[in-house]
């Protein structure tokens, strides 16, 4: 079983109201100094080899289920 | 004439959205998401509410269920299709509305009632408004932030695309854009629920009655 890791991530342009809020909150904690933005990880376990043909059906997931490219980026990592 | 309203795992209002079809004189007909056909209906009602719980995101499983493929078939003939909140978000996964809703600004879920101008009258829901009348509808979301990119706005407000827009915008989409359609004026999307504005026994402010007069009277042209 391999492991293919799918990292999906607001758009810089996008507001990130989650992200502000991590953010306020270490500033509340002491932490100054950090912008955090949130994303998603998805781990996608693959039965049997990773092949070209699999990895290219995750980018292909990724583009069209994991992530909404309107608002989000992402990033495979096999 | 049947306007189909589709529940989803998850959805809210839908039977208010059937109460208020049948309020305003049509036949509500119940399709559920794991459908296959449209049992014939006239329209389609997307409601309200947290579809598969709004895993992933918004509406993003919703828009791959059974039901969904005959909506974006029917909808792509020209068939009235109405997105409320939800719906709204549901529309926009699936692509038959651009843009796509996010967390509103100040993080908070909203419920209020909300002012909206009505800046297109040129659609399948909104024909029985006059443009630029100011309505009060029921609004309640905690995504319910219209994003899109530069030149989608462009082009939306260019072709007279954005529907309603909030008067005093309680979520920080962008242009104010509380509702959009496409460009054949059919598929209408909104995060304020006018289900919630048509019974008289419940509030004195009918203001929603005119998406149900609209598109019984765009069903009957």
């Amino acid at each position: 079983m391999a492991l293919v890791v799918v990292n999906v991530m607001p758009k810089p342009e996008i507001l990130d109201p989650q992200g502000k809020a991590v953010t306020g909150a270490l500033k509340r904690l002491g932490h100054h100094g950090f912008a955090v933005r949130q994303g998603k990880r998805f781990e996608i376990q693959v039965d049997g080899e990773i092949t070209p043909a699999r990895l290219d059906e995750i980018r292909q997931f990724a583009e069209s289920v994991l992530a909404n490219t309107v608002i989000e980026n992402f990033e495979v990592v096999a | 004439m049947k306007i189909g309203v589709v529940t989803f795992p998850g959805s809210l209002d839908d039977c208010d959205a059937i109460r208020a079809v049948r309020l305003m004189g049509a036949d509500p007909v119940a399709l559920w998401h794991a459908d296959d056909d449209l049992k014939g209906v006239d329209a389609v009602i997307l409601p309200g509410g947290f579809s598969y719980g709004d895993y992933l995101r918004s509406g993003a499983i919703a828009r791959f269920s059974p039901v969904m493929d005959q909506v974006i078939t029917a909808a792509g003939k020209g068939m009235p299709v109405l997105g409320i909140c939800n719906g709204f978000q549901i529309l926009c996964e699936a692509r038959l509305l651009p843009g796509a809703l996010i967390r509103n600004v100040g993080r908070l879920f909203t419920a209020i009632d909300t002012r909206l101008r009505v800046e297109s009258t040129s659609t399948a829901w909104t024909s029985a408004y006059e443009t630029g009348a100011e309505i009060t509808i029921a609004l309640k979301n905690g995504e319910g932030n219209y994003q899109a990119d530069a030149a989608t706005v462009e082009r939306l407000e260019g072709d007279g695309r954005v529907v309603f827009r909030y008067l005093d915008n309680p979520n920080g989409s962008v242009s104010d854009i509380a509702g959009i359609t496409n460009e054949r004026g059919n598929v209408v999307g909104l995060m304020p629920h006018p289900e919630h504005n048509v019974d008289d026994a419940i509030t004195a402010n009918l203001d929603g009655r005119g998406f149900f007069q609209s598109v019984i009277a765009t069903l009957t042209a």
